[in-house]
């Protein structure tokens, strides 16, 4: 294991600035719109649906043919291979063929001499549909029996026995909206046609290997023939795990068809209407509990918007499944899971993975138990924490690692909650129109690909013999740091400054058969893999470095002021070139499979996750009664990465993850009309959180005790996901607040996203009685 | 005829282009200047921010603005800088790198431009660090590292001698762009005309041209509809439109003043002036677009015309030498369509003074409170004499076609005593003159409610209650 056999750590743990930061600043860091443009390369543009369901009867395209810069037009009838850019269900097309099934989905592609000239022939195209009724909202469409899989369940014991046997119950509904990524830079990619028609793809996305697997699918040829690489994201969050295939996948078939470079750089509003979402939830509970708020049984039911395909629907409502517990243990519990196959755009992977809607409605139901009895609802959730006895989840996996308890008693104290309750209790008595709300709660995230064999990592470092090391991982850089983080880890195998090490992008023909860079897992398995080569590599040096000077293998060291053997004291780039010279390889692969998880999913029974990652907020809200408007006024966080690889980056995941989370529940509104039209396609619509909406007080610390109890890379925690869920104490507060606007109204029934119409509505709903 | 300014100091002259291709994409493109993104293409993410100087007598003016909807034309007679212009080691861009201020790096260029316009004192730079960057979407950071480097960057002043003397070089008499457009198969033309008069003329002979100021709206009809624009006027730097008057009267604004220009004035007319343009777009919008274009443009979700209707204000149109003058709210006729024909531009608009007892509240509600379009744009003023109302104007935009004064509201509040149960009354009124649609920023129902509230909030304002959430603190 990682943490025993590095006595000191120089790197590691060190608060490094992004590898990136002072390119990024200064505007030279490439992304792959920003890459020198081969002469006559072409843009492209898709053509679009306008109807959210149809038949295709005709696809006329002559006049985008005619149109001036067009240089190609490709639809389903030109694609050499398999019309299927879908993960593994096989149902996304690279263009519409026969049928349509979203508003907005690819017909065809248009290349042109420029991008205005290929987004201005992209709306020529004549299609006749013959339309068919479209599925649009849930209900609808479960109504109708669309689903793309069948429902599922877990839990264990009699629940409507136990429900009806508790003393007390609660029951009600929780609407979860959806959320488009936002990322900053759009989808795109970069197609250059190789010799014997094999295609190089520069491509923004999260999933290397499985953008290989899809070209080379798509256009007939074996994955050795086609090279996919990235070296930056501007932002992926998820929307660029499966989402970047139909990209780069269309301009690899332009790029091959027409023998030169095609770019294809999607609008903004392209890309929000193409691109998958943040699955839409319906979620009912029902719970049974003691006169203490102590959850005996509970029934909940959750219901997602899927769209039109698959994609990963599956993983993402087990996901949610796997969340509805959170921190609490459930003595009876059932969950049951629906997943609606709807006429919209197919919903897709977004940080948290379902978890988030799955943990909100554990949120919700304890705040509800909590107004039944007249509680705060901290105490309520303090009650129901796992805890000794009570530590077996849902899925039957028991909770070895709980830290939630001591995390909340700390974030209770050093965020001055039982006070700020007080004085938040005294503002409400004294204003009639502004009403506030506080509220801790805290977050369980399960780490690792539920698909267990998808928790595999790769990693190449090369050693040169000026003692540069070049590493290369399967894990992708989309911000969060994964690339400082493993060079810190690789560093110290070596004890070289980090400096030293140089990063490169990720391509498939240095590290094959990668996982996507998901599920927060970036760290944990490329910085093992990464730091096993780095190892291979020093067993090597240790060995030759005895055996060249005559000492102990015990008696080579790496320190900081170079390398000791015995007592020679060399640089490490002294010592590389005397084992080049010695025939000593300095290259290695590395591997890292995650060891002890085990899912049965026709049970929904096992060990999914190595670990939890732990974490707890406040948040302090106002709300205005008159217009629903609303600020977050402060949030305390408190939040666990194990031992921090880099506590800067860490914290910037923590704050940025729980910002994001706060858009999802505030102001970020997906809106699809009765056509199934996305309205909501712009940053003029779309309305992600600015710096003002940043609470004036953000408190937020790592837990200083934190230390994963499995040996993972140095013992760290994965962080990309978990605190995004933190964000659910912003939504408890406002439901505090609108609570506390009207008196004895009952439990206000609020929506998420809580915008100032839907806050306003739960307000009225309080006055009419239907809380 | 080229377009010329300058770059870091160089001139750089750009033959033969679109007059409306935007600077985003010369820069990527034709100089290869990539550090400048595009994000949006629409103005709302500030990815593509710039800064843009003008010469204002023995200085430089400059501004951030967006690129990916400024007009080349646009760029003629200033000098661009842009973040490789910065060099990398500006305090700016150091502090970002010691707070961890980038995390996927591409929204940072445009942060690093507008938090080096609010370090070197460009236009709006005494605002907070926040609204500076109302325009800078962050989609990693959380903006806390942010906000913190641009406080620790503190101030830096630059030299702009050298760039005065070249500016001055490059200024030019009215311009007249032509373009032979070989993807729409036909000539375009642009001009610039540099004075009032120059314009009028030049109007009457090109009636059917685009008047574009600001290009915040404008530029979207080219980079998301396409649309082709074959003749347009770019009149935003005609500096007689360009004036802010102060009277006992009143205060007249000139057709050309951009909304950060007009911040300051508007606030001293009445603080929630200020407040509702402080919330007009981002920094990079307020920076771009003008008080004439909001009103000119007609839309029914303009922010302005609401608030300058409830204070009375009258608008100057002018074709030719032949001026009208007419109340605000009488130019917008229906949707899409105002009260000006064909030749005549709005030149000015005049805003009466506000009593020093009149109520005023003007309220803009929209799901974000940075950088939003209103779903509800409500202004009122009332003058309250001896406990009566004695005079009351209230407006509303989101609510119809067009920004509309709420008249059986008015007039029932004409002559009532100034009570809670009174503005309650008037609140129901509203339904009367409203029947608002449903779309992305709100559903009918909560427009009408949300408007008779802010009846209601005028009234709690009056009697010292706490009425807004923003600027509250915690505990």
């Amino acid at each position: 294991m990682a943490d025993s056999e590095i006595q000191f750590l120089n790197a590691v743990s060190r608060p490094v600035p992004h590898d990136s930061a002072r390119a990024h600043v200064s505007g030279r860091a490439v992304y792959t719109d920003d890459m020198p443009e081969a002469v006559g390369m072409l843009h492209g543009a898709f053509g679009l649906s306008q109807e959210a369901r149809a038949k295709i009867l005709s696809l006329d395209l002559t006049t985008v043919r005619a149109a001036p810069g067009v240089v190609a037009v490709f639809s389903a009838a030109d694609i050499p291979g398999r019309n299927d850019v879908s993960p593994f269900a096989g149902d996304d097309r690279l263009f519409a063929e026969g049928e349509v099934i979203y508003h907005g989905q690819a017909v065809f592609l248009v290349v042109a001499t420029s991008v205005e000239a290929a987004r201005r022939a992209a709306k020529l195209g004549r299609i006749e549909y013959e339309k068919l009724p479209a599925l649009l909202s849930i209900e609808d469409t479960l109504a109708a029996g669309s689903v793309v899989e069948p429902a599922q369940s877990m839990g264990r014991g009699d629940v409507a026995l136990a429900l009806a046997a508790a003393p007390r119950s609660v029951k009600g509904t929780l609407e979860i909206g959806g959320q488009d990524h936002f990322y900053l830079e759009g989808q795109i990619a970069i197609a250059t046609p190789q010799e014997e028609g094999r295609v190089h793809v520069l491509s923004s996305t999260q999933h290397p290997s499985e953008v290989q697997h899809i070209v080379a699918r798509v256009l007939g040829l074996v994955d050795a023939e086609v090279t996919v690489e990235v070296r930056r994201m501007g932002g992926g969050f998820g929307g660029k795990e499966t989402q970047a295939s139909l990209f780069a996948t269309a301009a690899a078939l332009a790029a091959v068809r027409t023998g030169r470079q095609v770019k294809i750089r999607a609008d903004r509003d392209d890309d929000m209407i193409l691109t998958g979402k943040r699955h839409e939830f319906s979620a009912t509970y029902e719970a049974g509990f003691d006169e203490n708020g102590i959850v005996q049984a509970i029934s909940i039911e959750l219901a997602s918007r899927c769209g039109c395909t698959m994609d990963l629907s599956n993983a993402i409502n087990d996901r949610a499944m796997f969340h509805t517990d959170n921190c609490y243990f459930y003595p009876a519990v059932k969950i049951h899971s629906q997943r609606a196959k709807t006429n919209t755009v197919s919903a897709t992977a977004f940080r948290g993975f379902g978890g988030p809607q799955g943990m909100i409605v554990a949120e919700r139901t304890m705040d509800h138990i909590a107004h039944e009895l007249g509680l705060d609802p901290l105490l309520v959730r303090q009650r129901n924490l796992y805890g000794p006895g009570r530590d077996v989840t849902p899925y039957a996996m028991q909770v070895t690692d709980n830290v939630a308890p001591e995390m909340i008693a700390e974030l209770v104290e050093s965020s001055d909650y039982e006070k700020r309750r007080a004085k938040v209790a005294e503002w409400n008595e004294t204003h009639r129109i502004i009403k506030k709300g506080i509220a801790l709660t805290p977050v369980k995230f399960g780490i690792s690909f539920t698909t267990t064999h998808l928790n595999q990592g790769g990693a190449l470092v090369n050693i040169y013999t000026d003692g540069s090391i070049l590493l290369n991982h399967g894990g992708t850089e989309m911000g969060q740091g994964l690339m400082i983080k493993v060079a810190q880890v690789v560093a110290d195998v070596f004890a070289v400054p980090v400096e030293s090490v140089r990063i490169s992008s990720t391509r498939t023909d240095k590290v094959p058969n990668t996982s996507a860079t998901a599920a927060s897992s970036g760290s944990d398995l490329n910085g093992m893999a990464a730091f096993n080569a780095a190892e291979t590599i020093r067993r090597r040096l240790v060995e030759f470095a005895a055996r060249h000077f005559g000492v102990a293998e015990a008696d080579v060291h790496f320190t900081q002021a170079g390398v000791q053997a015995g007592t020679e004291l060399l640089s490490f780039a002294k010592l590389c070139q005397l084992a080049y010279l010695n025939r000593v390889s300095l290259s290695s692969t590395g591997f890292y499979a995650t060891p002890d998880i085990h899912y049965d999913r026709k049970t929904h029974t096992g060990r999914p996750f190595y670990y939890f990652a732990y974490g707890a907020a406040v948040a302090e809200v106002a709300v205005d009664t008159l217009t629903g408007e609303h600020k977050v006024l402060a949030v305390d966080i408190l939040h666990d990465v194990g031992k921090s690889l880099n506590p800067a980056i860490d914290l910037g995941q923590v704050e940025g993850g729980f910002i994001q989370g706060m858009g999802w529940l505030t102001t970020e509104e997906l809106v699809f009309d009765e056509k199934g039209r996305l309205l909501t396609h712009a940053p003029s619509t779309y309305k992600i959180p600015t710096a003002s909406d940043r609470p004036a007080r953000m408190e937020i610390k790592l837990w200083a005790p934190g230390r994963n109890v499995e040996p993972t890379i140095h013992r760290s925690k994965a962080v990309g996901e978990p605190p995004f869920m933190l964000a659910n104490a912003v939504f408890c507060a406002l439901t505090q607040a609108v609570s506390a606007a009207v008196s004895e109204g009952g439990f206000p029934k609020l929506d998420a996203p809580a915008t100032p119409e839907r806050i306003l509505a739960a307000i009225a709903g309080l006055q009419a009685g239907n809380g | 005829m080229s377009v010329r300014f300058l770059l870091d100091g160089e001139v750089i002259a750009l033959d033969e282009v679109d007059p409306t291709g935007m600077v985003l994409e010369m820069l990527r493109t034709r100089l290869r200047r990539t550090g400048t993104k595009e994000g949006c293409a629409e103005g709302d993410c500030g990815a593509c921010t710039v800064l843009l100087g003008e010469l204002a007598g023995e200085d430089i003016v400059w501004r951030a603005v967006n690129s990916c909807i400024l007009f080349l034309p646009m760029l003629d007679g200033k000098a661009l800088l842009t973040v490789e212009s910065l060099g990398g080691d500006h305090p700016v861009q150091r502090e970002l790198v010691a707070h961890h201020g980038s995390q996927c790096g591409f929204c940072t260029p445009g942060i690093v431009m507008a938090l080096y316009g609010r370090a070197i004192g460009a236009l709006g730079a005494e605002q907070s660090v926040a609204d500076t960057l109302a325009g800078n979407l962050c989609r990693c950071t959380g903006y806390g590292p942010i906000l913190a480097a641009a406080e620790a960057a503190g101030r830096t002043k630059r030299d702009d001698m050298e760039l005065v003397a070249a500016l001055k070089a490059l200024q030019a008499p009215a311009r007249d762009f032509r373009f032979h457009d070989r993807l729409a198969g036909h000539e375009r033309r642009a001009f610039i005309p540099r004075s009032a008069d120059e314009l009028a003329a030049l109007y009457l002979e090109h009636p059917q041209a685009r008047l574009v100021a600001g290009a915040t709206d404008a530029g979207l009809w080219v980079t998301k509809q396409h649309r082709v624009l074959d003749e347009v006027i770019f009149i935003g730097d005609i500096e007689d439109l360009r004036f802010i008057e102060e009277t006992p009267e009143g205060m007249r604004i000139g057709a050309c003043v951009r909304y950060a220009e007009a911040q300051v004035a508007l606030a001293r007319l009445h603080p929630a002036l200020g407040e509702l343009v402080r919330r007009i777009g981002g920094t990079q919008i307020r920076n771009a677009g003008t008080i004439g274009g909001n009103i000119a443009n007609g839309s029914p979700i303009g922010d302005m015309p609401p608030a300058l209707i409830a204070l009375g204000a009258e608008l100057t149109l002018r074709r030719g030498d032949t001026r009208r003058i007419m109340a605000l709210e009488d130019f917008f006729i229906a949707y899409g369509k105002q009260d000006r024909v064909p030749g005549e531009f709005v030149e000015s608009v005049f805003i009466p003074r506000i009593g020093e007892k009149d109520l005023v509240c003007i309220s803009k509600l929209s799901k974000r409170f940075d950088s939003d379009i209103s779903a509800v744009c409500g202004a009122i003023a009332l003058r309250v004499e001896a406990g009566r109302i004695a005079q009351a104007r209230i407006a509303f935009g989101g609510m119809a076609a067009t920004p509309k004064r709420a008249s059986a509201a008015e007039a029932f509040l004409i002559g009532a005593v100034f009570s809670k149960e009174s503005m309650d009354e008037a609140a129901t009124l509203l339904a009367a003159d409203f029947a608002p649609l449903s779309d992305v920023r709100g559903s009918s129902a909560y427009r009408l409610t949300v408007a008779g509230n802010l009846l209601r909030r005028l009234w709690a304002e009056s009697q010292s209650e706490v009425v807004s959430v923003l600027g509250l603190q915690h505990g």
